[in-house]
């Protein structure tokens, strides 16, 4: 690991005057925009409106104060879109069982096979306890779901999903069969090439004309199809340079203990190449993460899709400023950790390896 | 498939050369037999459904005329003239974005990438902070944000005049232009006036492009930024020390120095960045700018054609990527020999 050294400790010919200046110009500006900033979000904010005012309060204070009150009244929609109210212990316990899995996954006391599995058990879990119509829970359509359990949902889901068809898409691309590694390159590139917005458009239009006549697929599913049909080119890469990291005497001590082709990938190299891959697969489960955002454009309502339907409402419009910082807040505190955690992880592997 | 997994490694026991070669035929054959078999299903269940629908496939949409306007760009249209016109403004749209938003992104992220090695501590937490915020929030919604920013403007008849001739409102930024008269001193400035809801005269740029444009380049900004802090830190610390013994300033030394062999590590990856704005401005289609997507998806609403629009689209955005990739490479090989060979 190369110490983060700045261009300063490397060059020592750093004038101080000119440092100083800087700090102390930078300094005031940020002091003012900080001082502004909190003169709007706090000291002028309206933190709640009085019953049936409407957003009067807000409206007169435009300009000069947030209006946090859209945020506190418009908190469980914006959280958990249209699920029926008395049912919303349902999402939230949803979105814990999602905040436990990747809790587990970014510990390394947890890398096993099971890892694996608790994301798809955990996924099952989630359908299951949104869509009810058991054990007496009330039936909720899919349509109905929304907020942030969607966000994790379509994230989670495609990712899963898409995971086991990248493995073999990465295989696939390394292979020496010539018919195999096109079709493998072909797919990882056609999908890298083109906007994840085409797919999410062939999702929402084309796929009802490949499906048999009266056999209508639910626009979720759709839509996350064309996730894990584009999350898995995008894993793929990833494995494949998981897959490169693996010295060759990894692959030919499997083959001297006498294992074939997938008993070799299984026991020896795949459980190397993911590994060293996890890093980069937590930053593509990032990307991923923040792309599910894009399924607003084809009319569902995920964390930022709820967010976006808050300010279409007469009483709120012109309240998108507010909405959209705290949606970015909620987005933010998940990439970020979920970033931090990545980084340490790959000091950690780094370390190991080089040890 | 026995030797398959590895180029030039064989795993497994050693088989006839004839057993192999029959088993990766064998493969093969059953990989392609497969993919075939679900491309005719779809090809075919399509087929079906498109009959039951009373939709005609192909291409000959293109030459009807498209019935909607676009609003005034760079690229005038009206309703009267063809779909396929309506996708080549759109396309020209898309790319007058992606090479603004690329020179902006580019500038915006070479200085965010030397501020972030910078020794002011507040130059760098700053720079630090910039690239945190951008990168752990969607682009959607960010662009969406400085949407929402341009739509709270004033109303055109009190816009923000802050120089003058140049006017903000929620229709748009306003500036003069460059006029040529036929007579001396040849060439005026044509402001632009208030006139009815909106300006008349003048560059005007409208809220949907300026929200689209800034959210592409301050995004892609930050990942660029990353990679130029990648490439000042991969040059040689004796580089640099080297430059501080001749006697360079630390501008100097930056820009004659350590920037040259820094632009061999930072160019491959920015050249994908770049690809990556020219894809995300298909966003547009959340905030109505009318890019080459925006169009499609009108296109494909009004005439049912959405195979045709969407595999148009798709073309046109691979085509692009795959040209830019192979002449990256074609740099990058050259790249390599010149310095392989210095």
């Amino acid at each position: 690991m190369r110490p983060a050294a700045s261009l300063a400790t490397r060059v020592p010919m750093f004038a101080d005057r000119t440092n100083t200046i800087a700090t102390i110009a930078l300094g005031a500006l940020l002091a003012y925009l900080a001082y502004a900033f909190g003169q709007w979000a706090f000291v002028h904010a309206v933190w709640r409106l009085p019953a049936d005012a409407g957003s009067l309060p807000c409206r007169a204070a435009r300009g000069e104060g947030a209006c946090w009150a859209v945020v506190v009244e418009r908190a469980r929609f914006m959280f958990f879109g249209s699920y029926p109210p008395g049912a919303q212990w349902r999402p939230a316990v949803v979105c814990l069982l999602f905040v436990s899995v990747y809790a587990a996954s970014v510990m390394r006391t947890f890398w096993s096979r099971w890892l694996l599995a608790s994301w798809i058990a955990v996924s099952a879990a989630a359908v299951v306890l949104l869509r009810g119509g058991w054990l007496g829970l009330a039936d909720v359509p899919s349509e109905s779901w929304g907020g942030l359990p969607l966000t994790f949902l379509l994230s989670t889901v495609g990712f899963t999903l898409a995971f086991p068809v990248a493995v073999l898409l990465a295989l696939g691309r390394r292979s020496t069969l010539p018919a195999i590694r096109t079709l493998s390159v072909v797919y990882i590139e056609v999908v890298r090439g083109v906007p994840v917005m085409t797919f999410l458009f062939m999702a929402a239009v084309m796929f009802p004309l490949f499906a048999p006549q009266g056999f209508a697929v639910d626009k979720l599913v759709r839509a996350q199809i064309a996730f894990v049909m584009v999350t898995a080119a995008y894993l793929a890469e990833v494995v494949r340079s998981g897959l490169q990291a693996i010295p060759r005497g990894q692959y030919e001590a499997a083959a001297s203990i006498g294992l074939s082709f997938w008993p070799a990938m299984m026991l020896v190299v795949l459980p190397q190449a993911l590994r060293v891959s996890i890093p980069p697969l937590v930053n593509t489960f990032i990307a991923l993460f923040k792309d599910t955002s894009l399924v607003i454009v084809i009319g569902l309502f995920d964390l930022l899709g709820a967010a976006k339907a808050v300010i279409v409402d007469p009483k709120w419009v012109g309240f998108g400023a507010e909405v959209y910082l705290f949606t970015a807040a909620v987005y933010f505190g998940f990439c970020f950790v979920v970033s931090r955690f990545s980084l340490r992880l790959e000091r950690e592997l780094g370390r190991a390896r080089a040890a | 498939m026995s030797q398959s997994c590895a180029p030039r490694v064989r795993i497994g026991p050693r088989v006839s050369w004839r057993g192999a070669r029959a088993k990766a035929i064998g493969w093969q054959l059953a990989v392609l037999a497969v993919a075939m078999a679900l491309v005719a299903t779809v090809a075919v269940q399509t087929a079906i459904n498109l009959r039951a629908r009373g939709i005609a496939s192909g291409f000959d949409f293109l030459s009807r005329p498209a019935g909607f306007e676009i609003a005034r760009g760079l690229f005038s249209f009206s309703s009267r003239e063809s779909y396929a016109r309506a996708l080549l403004v759109g396309l020209l749209n898309t790319v007058r974005v992606s090479f603004l938003g690329i020179a902006i992104a580019s500038v915006l992220g070479l200085s965010i990438g030397i501020a972030r090695l910078s020794g002011i501590w507040i130059v760098s937490t700053v720079s630090r902070a910039y690239v945190e915020l951008v990168r752990n929030t969607p682009l959607l919604l960010q662009l969406l944000f400085w949407y929402t920013l341009s739509q709270g403007l004033p109303a055109p008849s009190d816009a923000l005049n802050p120089l003058p001739g140049v006017y903000l409102c929620f229709r748009g930024l306003f500036l003069p232009a460059p006029i040529w008269h036929d007579g001396f001193p040849w060439i005026g400035v044509e402001a632009p006036t208030l006139a009815g809801f909106g300006f008349q005269g003048g560059i005007s740029i409208s809220p949907e492009f300026a929200a689209l444009l800034v959210g592409l380049s301050t995004y892609t900004a930050a990942f660029i930024g990353e990679t130029v802090r990648g490439g000042i830190l991969a040059v040689g610390r004796g580089q640099i020390e080297a430059a501080a013994a001749l006697g360079l300033s630390r501008p100097h030394a930056l820009r004659f120095v350590v920037l040259p062999q820094a632009l061999r590590v930072i160019i491959p990856p920015s050249t994908s960045q770049y690809l990556n704005l020219f894809k995300n401005s298909s966003l547009s289609v959340a905030i109505g700018y009318p890019d080459l997507m925006s169009i499609t998806n009108t296109t494909l609403n009004q005439t049912g054609q959405a195979i045709e629009a969407i595999a148009l689209a798709m073309a046109v955005y691979l085509t692009v990527s795959l040209a830019v990739s192979a002449a990256m490479n074609l740099y990058n090989r050259a790249t390599l020999r010149r310095g392989g060979g210095a």
